[in-house]
């Protein structure tokens, strides 16, 4: 055996229950001091939950910790930050009018009342330098990117002298360069003594960059492994407990009349500034059409604008050649236009209704949902309970709160109420985005199933091999035009990842 | 289950020839209409009795439970009913234990004593305050069960009703003071499930009982049949005129409703000053308006001390039509929707302005009725000062009772119970009301926020989707 001393982190037998979930099941934990540890899993394998004990956000019920050999009690975020934990979340706690300097002291007692914010910026400018990582202490974190954001996530975590970082899922809002970049980080953090551990549940990027990787299933600690050691065919079987197919069985594309034509088209973000600038693009029947894109150059408002919740300042948009342009959300749902939206919480469902309720959401006005005036329960209810079966909604009855089910679950409610609308376009934002595996391939397997049955189909995603094994077309949006538009097949991802980034393909094709 | 059961029944019905389901509504509303006076007097008397009550429920209920597996069942059965009223119970117990010891020390005979340090006289006289008071407060809350007994024997030996008249005045006076709470709690209710919070209801409610009384003295020589529901729709309608205002800034201009409401009460006030002691005025320096003809009045079911209404079955059935509005119709769907998830309604294709408005111009009809019971029930007519705050506790009334219609009529009935009670106290104990006022508002704070009582009683925690759904709730209210 190892001598303890030489993990940086020990956890074992970490228990922890949730209500009706034991989201940690007696644990076993370790990370090697200098090493790359990915955390592996499917949502809800408890992941997170075991990294929040960490770092003292959650208690275990059962359980011991030992930090550098010693055992240690993390009872709070700042015990965790004592004995040199720093955590990145997911969604990054910034405050964004502040500058970097300014949210990189936030929650310290160090300047105890005189704040020298230059001696501040000083100190953060050296270490920024001395880890390659290139920010302006005196800039304000609205004016920068996600990318951006989260070297100062990284930043604020060593400025409190944190030797092992644990990360959330960091590459879920990066472009793949900026991933690649995040990589250089993480390992000259590591060169420099400190420990890394990252979760994810993107095989490729684990296999790439981890030197071990613990996999953890259903709460329980499947295996751990060298990378080397292994290849992401064993590590898919070992997050979701059986053989995975990585390219869904796709048929050509059949493609027909065009169903969503967009010419020239302007809209502004929430802010008031310009999101989207002449943008023009078509969809057929039969056919996907892909938009990649890093998050915020546009794909929102893209998406609003088609299905009439965001007012359209210049251009036209016509489905099935019909005008569409600055509709209402119900009349353009009456031509036939279903919606699953980014948001599936704060705008997809109604989280406080029941099941049933929500799957009446675009349908309650008809019959037999309606009969003139009142609504049938009756007729609620086998509709629910047909959709809740055809689409497999694992959850405990229709009149279940839908705040109660699983984010998988959540999406497949929208899908079984869009698609059961026999909608002639789709479009759909993010369908697949904070997915484990399976579900991740029911969505896909469903919105196949539309395209193969005439549908048009308007995909955003910010996963670059989703789009390349669903798409029959890709657009890539940047700054809210549309840098080109590839098929598929011939689309490579780095000539993809710098259009996101705002290179326009070269004239010959960079081949 | 029951809704299955139900749903299955209403087929049944549906399914039968006309006349006989319009003779059987006839039947279903005429009899108890012919039989209103003998209902409400054993309603009243049951009340007053309400230990013999609860006994005879028991009873009931255990000869219910025969079939469906006897003690298991009923065990179960009053298990569910008791985790949901455990809070709600001992919070007001809770609130009348704190009250308890504010009547003990404000008491200027306790002091006196305690400064001279007799600290058991203090104490003695102390208690014997708290139990004088309390008495009072059940008593005219709930009349003297004894007297209420003696009565019915009374009128069994042939004195006739009288006696139990007097007898039951205090569950009389409970319902009584319930009614404009039931209209007001589903005013503000209503408005939370839409996502907007009304704290206008006391203006509208004003704006309300002004427009039934105009109705009902203007009109005069109207049969009853028309001029009641003419002055009880045209009550409600300027109500909800008056919050259909907020309603509407709120959809054009996005002027919050909270502070729009606010301002309009102001305007309701000083709007009915000015007309209460200018145009409105009957007789010099009274400030009140005059009486309003008697086919205006809301009818009582039996006579004095025995005050009574019509607007007692109108604010029940005014509960039963926001449940159904709410539960069974696309509006009421459409306005739920947009009070969870204002985005996801848009996204559904629905008109959150328009639904605003909508629901402002509701609640705000609600609160009408909550005027035009008191005009038309009680007062008979309009003056200076007359809306006596219902609209505000209505606000703490639909938090109690969670938005939901049943919930609002029964802390509405709980506050109709302290408010009768309160008025008894000062009469007999000279307790000032305002007693009954820091009970209430414990009350409310321990129901808003139950970790007090769960420390205080040592509760087990509840499940957190509970707590999750029951911040829901209470937070959406705010409507931002």
């Amino acid at each position: 055996m190892e001598d303890t001393s030489s993990f940086a982190i020990r956890m074992e037998g970490i228990t922890k229950r949730f209500p009706g979930v034991v989201a940690n099941n007696s644990i076993d934990f370790a990370v090697r001091q200098g090493e790359i540890h990915a955390l592996l899993g499917e949502n809800g394998a408890g992941k997170t939950t075991l990294m929040k004990i960490l770092a003292g956000l959650y208690q275990p019920d059962e359980g011991q910790i030992w930090i550098d050999g010693r055992a240690a009690s993390v009872h709070s975020p700042r015990d965790a930050i004592d004995l040199g934990i720093g955590m990145i979340h997911q969604h990054f706690m910034l405050v964004e009018s502040h500058t970097v300097a300014e949210n990189i002291i936030l929650g310290l007692d160090v300047p105890r009342f005189v704040l020298n914010l230059e001696k501040v910026e000083r100190e953060i400018a050296k270490l920024a330098d001395q880890y390659h990582l290139l920010v302006d202490p005196g800039a304000r974190i609205w004016q920068l990117s996600v990318g951006e954001q989260q070297r100062i996530e990284i930043l604020k975590a060593l400025y409190r002298g944190a030797r092992i970082l644990v990360m959330d899922e960091p590459t879920a809002v990066l472009t793949p360069q900026e991933a690649k970049q995040l990589f250089n980080t993480l390992r000259s953090m590591v060169a420099e003594g400190h420990t890394v551990v990252f979760i994810s549940h993107k095989l490729g990027e684990v296999m790439s960059v981890a030197d071990r990787i613990t996999v953890l299933r259903r709460g329980e600690v499947e295996a751990t492994v060298q990378a080397s050691e292994t290849s992401r065919q064993d590590l898919a079987r070992m997050m979701v407990g059986r053989e995975v197919l990585f390219r869904v069985g796709k048929r050509e594309s059949e493609p027909g009349d065009v169903v969503l034509e967009i010419d020239g088209l302007g809209a502004l973000n929430d802010k008031g500034l310009e999101a989207l600038r002449d943008v023009s693009l078509t969809v057929r029947h039969g056919e996907i059409l892909g938009v990649a894109g890093v998050a915020g150059n546009g794909q929102r408002e893209l998406a609003e604008a088609i299905v009439g919740l965001r007012p359209v300042t210049r251009g036209q948009i016509r489905v099935d050649g019909e005008g569409v342009t600055n509709r209402t959300p119900r009349e353009v749902m009456d031509r036939g236009v279903a919606y699953i939206p980014a948001d599936r919480i704060g705008s997809g469902l109604v989280v406080n209704l029941s099941v049933a309720e929500n799957l009446i959401l675009k349908c309650y006005r008809d019959p037999p949902i309606c009969n003139w005036f009142f609504l049938d329960g009756d007729a609620i209810s086998g509709h629910a309970q047909e959709l809740v079966r055809a689409y497999d909604v694992m959850t405990p009855g229709i009149e279940t709160r839908t705040r109660l089910l699983s984010g998988g679950n959540l999406q497949k409610l929208i899908l079984a109420r869009e698609i059961s609308s026999k909608p002639a376009l789709m479009v759909s934002v993010y369908p697949t985005r904070g997915l484990d595996v399976g579900a991740t391939e029911a969505v896909r397997r469903l919105l196949l199933e539309q395209r193969d049955a005439g549908g048009g189909i308007l995909l955003i995603s910010e996963d670059l091999d989703e789009l390349l094994s669903m798409s029959d077309r890709i657009a890539v949006l940047y700054e809210g035009r549309i840098m080109g538009i590839v098929e598929s097949q011939e689309a490579r991802v780095e000539a993809l990842g710098l259009m996101m980034a705002g290179t326009a393909p070269e004239e010959d094709g960079g081949e | 289950m029951t809704e299955e059961r139900s749903a299955g029944l209403a087929a049944r019905i549906a399914a039968l020839p006309l006349w006989v389901r319009l003779v059987a509504l006839a039947v279903l509303v005429g009899v108890p209409v012919l039989l209103s006076k003998w209902l409400v007097l054993i309603l009243l008397i049951a009340l007053g009795l309400w230990p013999i009550t609860v006994l005879v429920g028991l009873v009931g209920l255990a000869l219910f439970s025969i079939p469906r597996g006897g003690w298991p069942w009923m065990r179960s059965w009053l298990g569910a009913r008791l985790r949901d009223l455990a809070i709600p119970l001992l919070s007001i117990f809770t609130a009348l234990v704190i009250g308890a010891l504010v009547i003990m020390f404000t008491d200027a005979e306790v002091y006196a004593a305690l400064s001279s340090g007799q600290i058991v006289y203090a104490l003695r006289v102390g208690i014997q305050n708290v139990a004088v008071a309390y008495g009072a407060l059940y008593e005219g809350a709930f009349g003297n069960p004894s007297d209420i007994l003696e009565a019915i024997g009374r009128a069994l030996g042939g004195e006739g009703l009288d006696p139990i008249l007097r007898a039951v005045r205090g569950p009389s006076d409970s319902m009584v003071q319930s009614v404009p709470y039931i209209f007001a709690g589903l005013a503000v209710a209503l408005g939370f499930r839409a996502g907007l919070f009304n704290i206008g209801a006391e203006g509208q409610i004003g704006i309300g009982w002004i427009a039934a009384v105009i109705v009902g003295f203007s009109f005069r020589g109207l049969p009853m049949i028309i001029h009641l529901p003419l002055a009880i729709v045209v009550g409600a309608i300027a109500g909800g005129l008056w919050a259909a205002i907020a309603g509407f800034l709120r959809a054009r201009t996005g002027a919050h409703e909270v502070i729009t409401t606010i301002m309009l009460n102001y305007i309701s006030f000083r709007l009915s000053e000015w007309l209460l002691c200018g145009p409105l005025e009957f007789t010099r320096g009274t400030c009140r308006t005059q009486e309003i003809a008697e086919s205006a009045y809301l009818p009582r079911f039996l006579s004095h001390p025995v005050t009574l209404h019509w607007g007692f079955v109108l604010a029940l059935a005014a509960a039963v039509a926001v449940g159904w509005f709410l539960f069974k119709t696309t509006w009421g769907y459409e306005l739920r929707t947009v009070g969870a998830n204002p985005n996801a309604a848009r996204y559904g294709g629905m008109s959150v302005t328009r639904t605003w408005v909508l629901a402002m111009f509701l609640s705000g009809c609600l609160a009408g009725l909550a005027g035009v019971s008191q005009g038309l029930g009680i007062s008979h007519n309009a003056a200076l000062g007359f809306q006596a705050g219902y609209g505000f506790d209505a606000i703490a009334l639909a938090l109690l009772g969670k938005s939901h219609p049943a919930g609002v009529v029964a802390a509405a009935f709980i506050f109709g119970v302290l408010r009768a009670g309160a008025a008894r106290m000062q009469s007999v104990a000279g307790v000032p009301t305002e007693i009954v006022q820091i009970i209430q508002a414990l009350v409310i704070v321990f129901i808003a926020a139950p970790a007090i009582i769960r420390a205080i009683y040592r509760f087990r925690e509840r499940r957190r989707e509970d707590i999750e759904a029951e911040m829901a709730v209470f937070s959406r209210g705010w409507g931002a």
